[in-house]
């Protein structure tokens, strides 16, 4: 059966790398991300921007990709999950999530990572307060939070860490 | 199950192309961040033939001030209004309300306009299709029966937006944007006792900005709300109470409700407590007041006697506490 849905040219930036794609209008941007580019590390958890699970951030700004349309992101820069790591080192806050235990199923995990990033960004040393109002539209269903809260601390202090090594 | 339909996506680049689009598409929808609008599309709750999204339209994303007004353009995110410094100094209610609403997330990309317009909401009508087809759908949507009130003839769908009892206390009004040219209206017109239509907005109009008196500026106030979910949510009941004092007395005092009514209520007869002494006693008057006015019904999983109970505690507390500041 043909594709009958209409569809606009996008042109943004994911992860660094330029894409010119045709999207369907109704296509959402985590399924643009899943689908069409297998960056599969975005997750899609519930059904409509209660979970967190789908956080990217675009310019910079955390967003949930399973409320936002693939084809409105035209111009934009988005990175997920995939673009934290550098030259296959984790970042501070993957290690952080790692030595903290703040990954148990894992499922919130890349949400979880990518509103910390965007928080630590703006904010590089949260208080606790702040830590949870970041990631207060995260949720997580198996480590009552509080090893994600000192995963994001875990960073804050490895971050610390290396500024003053540079 | 997700139901997503297919519609044409339009991106307007000016309030007039926007209501150009909207007045020749029929079957269209205004969706600004997508925080709800996007949800209701996914659970089939609207089924547009054309979504025209307004978040490319930059002249209405400023907070301007001028001689007599603070004029927020309907494109604001609630987090630059959160934030804004004279928003936080003026008019805190309004900077309250902002960031309760949902997540830190939502509020990067949800913005005024779309809080103000959010939908009515209930418990029978915010679900997925399987769920509320399973439940032959609801007098809001494809359904004949109100779940709430069978044997009534209305809806009682709340409005949950928590920008509106802010505003309202304030008196804001809001510039309605149309092909026939705009209109300015006091907030409270925008809106109707109906759950089912409670916008009093015609389909091809879109509010262009708020406008909040410099009168008012200043004025104490603060905005609270219950939710089942602290981090994030609706609230279950919210207030707004704007309060001025002098010597121990009301000077002036307005209180707003949301989350109680298919519309966010301001409450009636407060002015008769202007010059009383700010005492127990008045504090529970005020109480007293918004439990007997608001009308909560079962929308919610929680039940309408303790949101009355508790919407009428929330806006005895900010009394209480703006009186000691």
């Amino acid at each position: 059966m043909s594709d009958k849905r209409a569809k606009t040219h996008l042109h943004c930036t994911v992860n660094g790398k330029e894409r010119d794609n045709f999207v369907a209008d109704n296509m959402l941007l985590a399924d643009y991300l899943r689908e069409e580019l297998a960056l599969t590390g975005t997750k899609i958890g519930c059904d409509g921007g209660e979970c967190g699970c789908c956080t990217v951030l675009i310019d910079g700004n955390p967003q949930h990709a399973c409320l936002r349309l693939a084809a409105t992101c035209q111009e934009l820069e988005i990175e997920t999950i995939e673009a934290i790591s550098n030259q296959s080192r984790m970042s501070a806050i993957q290690r952080g999530f790692h030595e903290k235990l703040g990954t148990q199923c894992g499922f919130c995990t890349p949400g979880m990572i990518m509103a910390a990033e965007a928080l630590l960004r703006k904010n590089p040393d949260p208080t606790i307060d702040e830590i949870r109002s970041g990631l207060a539209a995260n949720i997580c269903r198996c480590t009552g939070y509080i090893k994600i809260i000192e995963s994001v601390q875990f960073a804050v202090n490895e971050m610390k860490l290396e500024s003053t090594q540079k | 199950m997700e139901y997503m339909p297919n519609f044409k996506l339009h991106r307007p680049k000016s309030k007039d192309e926007a209501a150009q689009i909207k007045n020749e598409s029929s079957d269209s929808l205004f969706v600004a961040g997508g925080t709800d609008m996007i949800v209701n599309v996914r659970r089939g709750i609207e089924q547009p033939h054309h979504l025209i999204d307004l978040s490319d339209i930059a002249e209405v994303k400023e907070i301007s001030q001028d001689k007599s007004e603070l004029v927020i353009g309907s494109g604001v995110t609630l987090n630059s209004l959160a934030n804004s410094e004279k928003i936080k100094s003026d008019y805190p209610a309004i900077a309250d309300a902002a960031l309760s609403i949902a997540g830190s997330t939502h509020q990067q990309y949800g913005t005024v306009g779309g809080n103000l317009c959010l939908d009515t909401r209930c418990l029978f009508y915010n679900q997925s299709e399987w769920w509320r087809q399973s439940n032959d759908y609801c007098m809001k949507e494809r359904g004949e029966i109100c779940h709430v009130a069978p044997g009534g003839k209305r809806c009682f769908a709340a409005f949950s937006g928590d920008l509106a009892p802010a505003m309202l206390v304030y008196n804001a009004e809001v510039k309605i944007h149309g092909p026939n040219g705009v209109r300015q209206l006091a907030l409270q017109d925008l809106y109707r006792n109906d759950g089912m239509n409670h916008l009093t907005l015609e389909s091809n109009e879109l509010i262009a900005s708020i406008h909040l008196s410099n009168n008012l500026a200043g004025s104490p106030s603060k905005y609270e709300k219950a939710r089942i979910r602290g981090s994030i949510d609706f609230p279950l009941a919210g207030a707004a109470v704007r309060l001025e004092k002098e010597n121990n007395k009301i000077k002036d005092i307005t209180v707003a409700l949301t989350g109680v009514n298919p519309f966010p209520q301001i409450i009636k007869n407060t002015e008769a407590m202007i010059g009383m002494d700010i005492n127990e006693k008045t504090l529970d008057l005020l109480r007293e007041n918004v439990r007997k006015q608001a009308k909560p019904m079962k929308t919610t999983t929680v039940a309408p006697w303790y949101r009355r109970r508790v919407v009428g505690a929330i806006a005895k507390r900010l009394m209480h506490e703006l009186s000691v500041e």
